[in-house]
C-alpha cells in the first residue's frame, strides 16, 4: 500500500487481499475446533467466571468447642453469629473438632477453655483459634473476623463497666471507628473485576494462541511455498490471516461486553467508544504476537507453546487479573508492567468501573499503540518470501 | 515376552527422539516450567504488602499522628502522599496513585478527648475488590489495637480478652504455601497433556500413523509406547517445580517423597490418558491442540488452584468430580503440607486411577477404530 503504488497495482492489492481473505475465512470456518476456541470457550469462560469463580470469602464453617458454657461465654460468642460469611458449628470435644479439621469439614476451630469465665473475671480471658492453613485467604479472613468481633465485645464490656463505675479512670477517652467507602465497586464483588480481566484473556486467546498456528501450519504443510509462486506479497498474506481472527476476537469481545452489561450488571462508567477503540488496539497487539511467533517458529507445537507461555499464561497470572500487582516483589511487578495485557487490563477496568480517567487512558493507549506497531512490523519483517 | 519389551522399547525410543530431537522443543519443555514456577510463586499472593495509601489529616493532632504511626508501622501500607484538601482525594484514587485514602476529620482529637466516638474515613479503590477488602480489614484491626492501647495508656484496664491464633500446616498463612504445591501438579499437566494430544495427531497429519498400525505392535502396545515418554517428561517437570518449591521458596515438605511420587504418577497417567484420547479423536494437530485447550481451561479454573473448590456453586462442585487436576492438586497439597499418608489421600488417588483406567483403553481402541 505504498504511496508510490500505481493504480493497477493497488487494484491488484485489493483483489488479491479479497481472494486470500476468503480462503482464510473458509479455512477457519471449516474446522470446528477453531470455533470451539473462538466462540464456545469464551461463552464457557464467561459463565464460569461470572457464576463459578469468586475471590470473595464465602461460607466457611467454624467449629466451636465450648468447654465452658457460662452466660459470659455465650455472650462472647453471640457477637460472632452476626456474620453472613461464617457458619458456626458446635462441637462437643476438641478431639471431634480436630478430626473435622483434618477432613476439612471445618476451616477453623474456636475453643473456649474450661476456665474461660474465671480467667476473664481475673482480667486475662483467653480464647484459642486454630485455622487450617491450606487455604490461607479464608484462614486470614476468619482470623480477622473473629479478632474484630472479640475487640468489639471487649469495647462493649468496657463501656458497660465504665457506666457502672467499676473502673476508675481519670478521664473518659473515646474510641476510633472506621467508616469505609468502596469506590468503583458498589456491589463489592470480585465478579466486577474478573469480567474485565476475562475480556483480556479471551482476546489474547484468539489473537495470540489461535493465530500462532496459522502461519506455522502453512510452513509445516508446505503450502506457504506454494503461495510464494503467486503474485501475493507478504503484507497481503499477513493481512489476510489477520482479518478472520480479528473478527473472531471481536465477536468474543462483544460476547463479554454483553454478558458484563446484562448478565453481571457491571457498570460502564467510561466511554463505550474508548472501550471499543482500546480493544481494537489490543486485538492488533495480540495478533501481532501470534503472527510473529507463528512466522518465526514455523512449527505448530512450538508456536502454540510459545503463544501460551508468552501471552496467555502471563495475561492470566501476571497482568493483575487474579493477583494484585501491588503485593508482589518489585522485579515481578516490572515483568508484569512489561506486558501489554497489564496495560489493556488497567485501561478497561478503569473505563468500565471508574470512568474516563485521562492520565491512565492516554498512558495506556500510547503503550498499546507502540506495542501494536512494533509487533506487527516485526511480524511483517519475519515473513519473507524465502525458503528457510 | 522379551520380544514385546523390545518392541515397546523401540517405540518409546522413537517417541522420545521425535519430541526431543528439536533443540527448541527441548528448551520449551523444561526452561519455561522453571521460570513460571518462580514468577508465579512470587505473584500468586492474595496477602497484602506495600499497599500505597495517602493521608488527609485535617486534625493535625498528636493523637492522629499516633494513629498514622500505627498504620505505617505495620509494614503493609506505604504512604505515598500527604493530601492537603478533600479535592485531592479523587485524583489520587482515580489515577491509582493511592489505593486507599485515610481521612481524619478536624475535630478528631477533641471528640476523643470528650469521650465521644470519632470516626475516620477510609476511601478505597475497589477496582480490585479483594485487595480493597483485605486492606479495610487490616485497617480495622490496626484501629482495634490503637483503641486498646489508648485506653490502657489512660489508666483503663488491660484487655481482658486475648485471642491466641495458631495456624495448622501454614504458620504464617502465606498464600504461596498452598499455591506452590498446587503448581507441582498443574504446571506439568499443562504441557504433558498438550504433548500427548499432539503425539498421535502429528503422525496422523504426516501419514505415518498408518505405517505404525501395520507394524507388529498391537494398539495397546502403541498406546503404552506413546504414554511412557510424556509421563516421564511430566514427572521431570513436576520434579523441577518441587525443587523450586522446596529449595527456592523454602516451603517445608511434611510428607514422604515416595507418597508424593506415587500420587504424581497416578495424576500424570490420568492426564496422559485424556491427552491420548483427544489425540486419537483429532483429525490433525490443530484440532488436537485446540480441543486440549478447550478442555484445559475449565479444568484449571475448576481445580482449586486459584480459588477453593468449596466456594464454588454446588453444580460446579459436582463438575469438578471428573477433573483430574482437582484431585491432583488436593493430593499434592495434602501430602506436601499436611504430610498425610497414602491411605488418607485414597479419595484423591482412586478417581485419578479411574480416569486413567477409562481413558487409556479408550485411546487404544480409538487408534484402530477411527481411521481418518
Amino acid at each position: 500500500m505504498s504511496a508510490s503504488a500505481s493504480t493497477t497495482r493497488t487494484g491488484g492489492f485489493w483483489a488479491r487481499l479479497k481472494a486470500l481473505t476468503r480462503k482464510e475465512f473458509r479455512q477457519l470456518l471449516r474446522d470446528r475446533s477453531n470455533l470451539a476456541i473462538g466462540i464456545a470457550l469464551p461463552a464457557l469462560l464467561i459463565l464460569l467466571f461470572g457464576y463459578g469463580i469468586s475471590l470473595d470469602v464465602s461460607n466457611a464453617t467454624v467449629a466451636v468447642v465450648m468447654e465452658d458454657a457460662s452466660p459470659t461465654a455465650l455472650d462472647v460468642l453471640s457477637g460472632l453469629q452476626l456474620s453472613p460469611y461464617f457458619t458456626q458449628r458446635n462441637v462437643r470435644s476438641m478431639k471431634d473438632a480436630e478430626r473435622m479439621m483434618n477432613t476439612r469439614e471445618v476451616e477453623a476451630i474456636l475453643r473456649l477453655p474450661s476456665d474461660f469465665t474465671s480467667q476473664l473475671a481475673a482480667g486475662h480471658g483467653r480464647l484459642q483459634l486454630i485455622v487450617h492453613g491450606a487455604d490461607a485467604a479464608t484462614a486470614r479472613a476468619i482470623q480477622g473476623y473473629v479478632g474484630g468481633a472479640l475487640a468489639q465485645w471487649s469495647a462493649r464490656a468496657e463501656d458497660r463497666g465504665a457506666h457502672r463505675g467499676a473502673t476508675a479512670r481519670d478521664a473518659p477517652f473515646g474510641t476510633v471507628t472506621v467508616e469505609q467507602r468502596m469506590w468503583f465497586n458498589a456491589a463489592n464483588t470480585s465478579t466486577w473485576y474478573l469480567v474485565p480481566g476475562l475480556i483480556v484473556l479471551i482476546m489474547t486467546l484468539t489473537g495470540a494462541f489461535l493465530t500462532s498456528l496459522v502461519v506455522a501450519r502453512e510452513w509445516e504443510r508446505g503450502t506457504l511455498e506454494a503461495l510464494f509462486v503467486t503474485p501475493v506479497r507478504p503484507t497481503e498474506i499477513l493481512l489476510a490471516k489477520m482479518i478472520p481472527y480479528f473478527v473472531v476476537g471481536m465477536i468474543g469481545f462483544a460476547m463479554c461486553l454483553l454478558a458484563a452489561r446484562f448478565l453481571f450488571r457491571v457498570p460502564f462508567m467510561g466511554s463505550l467508544w474508548l472501550l471499543l477503540l482500546s480493544s481494537v488496539l489490543y486485538m492488533f497487539v495480540a495478533l501481532g504476537v501470534g503472527l510473529l511467533i507463528s512466522s518465526a517458529t514455523k512449527n505448530q507445537f512450538i508456536a502454540s507453546q510459545m503463544a501460551l507461555l508468552t501471552s496467555f499464561l502471563p495475561a492470566m497470572m501476571l497482568s493483575g487479573f487474579l493477583f494484585d500487582l501491588n503485593n508482589v516483589p518489585a522485579v515481578v511487578r516490572y515483568v508484569g508492567q512489561a506486558l501489554p495485557a497489564t496495560h489493556f487490563l488497567e485501561l478497561i477496568k478503569t473505563l468500565m468501573l471508574a470512568g474516563n480517567v485521562w492520565p491512565i487512558v492516554v498512558k495506556d493507549f500510547a503503550i498499546l499503540v507502540a506495542y501494536a506497531l512494533v509487533l506487527l512490523t516485526a511480524a511483517r519483517l519475519v515473513t519473507r518470501k524465502r525458503i528457510a | 515376552m522379551l520380544d514385546l519389551l523390545f518392541r515397546l522399547l523401540a517405540l518409546v525410543r522413537k517417541e522420545f527422539l521425535s519430541v526431543l530431537k528439536d533443540p527448541s522443543s527441548r528448551v520449551i519443555l523444561f526452561l519455561p516450567v522453571l521460570l513460571q514456577s518462580m514468577l508465579f510463586g512470587y505473584v500468586a499472593t492474595y496477602d497484602l504488602s506495600n499497599v500505597p495509601y495517602a493521608v488527609l489529616d485535617q486534625s493535625r493532632s498528636p493523637t492522629s499522628a499516633a494513629l498514622l504511626a500505627h498504620l505505617d508501622g505495620t509494614g503493609f501500607f506505604r504512604r505515598v502522599a500527604t493530601l492537603q484538601a478533600v479535592s485531592e482525594i479523587a485524583p489520587a484514587i482515580d489515577t491509582q496513585r493511592a489505593l486507599m485514602i485515610v481521612q481524619i476529620g478536624p475535630r478528631f482529637e477533641q471528640q476523643l478527648m470528650a469521650g465521644d466516638t470519632a470516626s475516620i474515613q477510609l476511601i478505597l479503590d475497589a477496582r480490585n475488590s479483594t485487595t480493597a477488602n483485605s486492606a479495610a480489614a487490616y485497617v480495622g484491626s490496626v484501629i482495634d489495637a490503637f483503641n486498646a492501647e489508648q485506653s490502657q495508656q489512660r489508666g483503663g484496664p488491660a484487655p481482658a480478652l486475648t485471642l491466641e491464633t495458631r495456624a495448622w500446616f501454614n504458620p504464617n498463612l502465606e498464600t504461596r504455601w498452598n499455591f506452590m504445591p498446587a503448581l507441582i501438579a498443574t504446571l506439568s499437566m499443562l504441557q504433558t497433556l498438550m504433548l500427548t494430544a499432539l503425539s498421535v495427531a502429528r503422525e496422523r497429519e504426516q501419514g505415518t500413523f498408518d505405517q505404525l498400525l501395520v507394524t507388529p505392535l498391537s494398539p495397546t502396545e502403541i498406546m503404552i509406547g506413546k504414554a511412557i515418554p510424556p509421563m516421564l517428561i511430566g514427572l521431570v517437570q513436576s520434579t523441577l517445580v518441587l525443587l523450586v518449591t522446596r529449595y527456592w521458596f523454602h516451603i517445608p515438605m511434611a510428607g514422604s517423597p515416595v507418597t508424593l511420587y506415587i500420587g504424581l504418577a497416578a495424576f500424570i497417567v490420568a492426564g496422559v490418558g485424556i491427552g491420548l484420547s483427544i489425540s486419537a479423536l483429532a483429525a490433525n494437530m490443530q484440532q488436537a491442540m485446540l480441543y486440549t485447550f478447550v478442555l484445559l481451561m475449565p479444568m484449571m479454573l475448576l481445580s482449586g488452584l486459584t480459588t477453593p473448590v468449596s466456594t464454588m456453586p454446588r453444580v460446579l462442585q459436582i463438575a469438578t468430580l471428573v477433573n483430574p487436576i482437582r484431585f491432583g492438586i488436593d493430593l499434592v497439597r495434602r501430602v506436601y503440607l499436611e504430610g498425610v499418608g497414602l491411605a488418607t489421600v485414597l479419595p484423591d488417588l482412586l478417581p485419578l486411577l479411574l480416569i486413567a483406567a477409562v481413558t487409556l483403553p479408550a485411546a487404544a481402541w480409538l487408534f484402530r477404530n477411527r481411521l481418518v
